[in-house]
């Protein structure tokens, strides 16, 4: 989350720019100030509002800044770490995890976007000692090396197979009329939200390909 | 990002009546909202939450079409078997944008109010018409790679994002809306998106405070429907050009074309003098080409993007012989 610049410098520069002496302000705000388009309101940010989230079976009630991402709830409010903040824009997949059973990015939504449903992050996914299988699948093919994308794309992963048992198509399915069938291609299309920047992209392939009952 | 009250809409014209007023804005799947908010290129002072609003159904209207409510994902809308069977290019267009977890959060309605991926209008430290009217434009001189070669005005070359835009395009959909008292209003696609001109901040024809609240999809015209895109990744990029094309041929004679482009312009792209030129002839190089010269009546480059002429011209030939060959 950025942080806010000083109330003082909100009334600074509204005061300015309805003074008309914008040029003056060019050359000694930050230019990000500048572009931010039309003034907010000055003054102390909204009451924070109270969400209940259902994360990994457990309800939770936060008290949060309306601000807060649901990728920002999990892990500087509750502590669930698993989920990672790589790109913070949507582009990387990270930070996927599913809501009610869909996989999602979620460092582009806001917890309170979210009152009364269901989280399932990487934490939920275990049983116990007993690994899920694609987390077991992952660790025999050696789906990562770092690790920072694995739980973004463990997640991913299970939303993509509930897709496909559903019927979903992919952009590279040929026959958009027939239920299409799990391939290389399609595994990989459909994982494409999902980057891994030390490029186990064959091992989660195989992965998720043993997961799916598939021959690796 | 900069502070915002957040509330829940009650009804459509509850959420149009509220977003009238200034600084506030709708937030639906909130992928493309969001992700500006951050960059504090988008700065509301309120979001008006519209997820919970029953506007997430696809019906069959009574004309043989399909209204897809303006809450209908687009991971949904793509796998709707109707729209798989019926309305292939609209599915196919769906699945080539974004990544899944983009597609299972963002809605129909959004994905038509999307803003550019414009490199200048995401970085608030230089000047863009479109962000700050009247700061100029960076990119006209700037890198232009991925920029506008049709409709371009000398205050902004910004391209459309949308992939679904392009197909919906092709189809005649008409975008529906409600303003806060309550007033419905049809507005055709092609009238929806505008371009550029002197003013472009001002991006469609909706007017303030009008909620979006579905698209219809008038029944499917006769033909093969196709759509390509050619882009710099194999997949989760933006188009560098895409085409929707719904051709109806037999053994090489085209009796009638549509073609829809994306990633040219301020609005996905449609010529009609191009498909004129397509209707009652015969499939070969020379009439792809008349074709491919209509659609580029106008076009210029401005340096990084002059490839895109030669690529539109290359990418129609290609679907056009694909599209043709049964």
């Amino acid at each position: 989350m950025d942080e806010d610049e000083p109330i003082t410098l909100e009334i600074t520069r509204r005061t300015v720019i309805e003074t008309g002496t914008t040029a003056l302000l060019l050359t000694t705000l930050p230019r990000a100030a500048l572009g931010a388009g039309p003034l907010d309101d000055a003054g102390p940010p909204p009451p924070p509002l109270t969400v209940e989230l259902q994360i990994n079976g457990q309800s939770h009630s936060l008290t949060l800044d309306p601000r807060t991402t649901l990728l920002d709830a999990l892990r500087e409010h509750l502590g669930l770490t698993g989920s990672k903040k790589g790109c913070d824009h949507g582009q990387c997949g990270a930070c996927t995890v599913l809501i009610e059973g869909r996989r999602i990015n979620s460092c582009l939504t806001l917890a309170v976007m979210h009152d009364g449903q269901s989280v399932t992050t990487i934490e939920g996914l275990a049983k116990g000692e007993n690994l899920h299988p694609l987390q077991s699948a992952f660790v025999e093919h050696d789906g990562f090396q770092c690790g920072y994308c694995t739980s973004g794309q463990i997640c991913s992963a299970i939303g993509m197979l509930a897709e496909s048992r559903t019927g979903m198509p992919s952009y590279v399915t040929e026959d958009l009329t027939q239920q299409p069938e799990l391939t290389d291609a399609e595994i990989r299309e459909r994982m494409s939200g999902n980057i891994c920047r030390c490029a186990a992209y064959p091992n989660i392939v195989a992965a998720i390909k043993q997961t799916a009952g598939m021959p690796t | 990002m900069k502070a915002f009250t957040y509330q829940r809409a009650d009804s459509a014209a509850h959420a149009a009546a509220t977003a009238v007023k200034p600084g506030a804005k709708i937030i639906a799947g909130g992928t493309n909202l969001l992700d500006l908010m951050k960059l504090q290129v988008e700065t509301p002072s309120a979001l008006v939450d519209i997820n919970r609003l029953p506007l997430d159904k696809i019906e069959e209207t009574p004309e043989g079409g399909l209204r897809i409510g303006a809450l209908v994902r687009n991971s949904d809308l793509a796998a709707d078997p109707r729209v798989r069977q019926r309305y292939g290019v609209l599915s196919r267009a769906l699945l080539a944008g974004a990544s899944a977890q983009l597609r299972n959060k963002a809605t129909t309605g959004g994905n038509l109010l999307q803003r550019t991926r414009c490199y200048y209008f995401y970085d608030v430290a230089k000047p863009c018409n479109k962000r700050n009217p009247g700061s100029g434009c960076a990119a006209l001189a700037g890198f232009n790679r991925i920029h506008a070669i049709l409709g371009t005005s000398d205050h902004c070359i910004a391209t459309h994002p949308s992939d679904m835009a392009v197909a919906m395009r092709a189809l005649d959909a008409k975008v529906e809306t409600v303003n806060g008292g309550g007033e419905a209003r049809v507005i055709p696609i092609a009238e929806f998106h505008r371009l550029p001109g002197k003013t472009p901040e001002i991006e469609t024809s909706l007017k303030s405070g009008e909620l979006i609240t579905g698209v219809t999809l008038p029944p499917p015209p006769p033909g093969v429907q196709l759509y390509r895109k050619v882009r710099d990744r194999a997949s989760y990029a933006f188009a560098l050009v895409s085409v929707a094309a719904i051709v109806d041929s037999s053994r090489g004679r085209i009796s009638s074309a549509r073609l829809a482009f994306g990633g040219l312009a301020h609005k996905p792209w449609r010529v009609a003098q191009a498909e004129e030129k397509l209707a009652n002839t015969f499939a070969n190089a020379s009439t792809f080409n008349a074709a491919a010269n209509a659609v580029l009546d106008g076009a210029r480059g401005f340096g990084g993007n002059d490839f895109k002429l030669p690529l539109t011209r290359r990418t129609l030939h290609a679907v056009l012989a694909e599209i043709t060959r049964t």
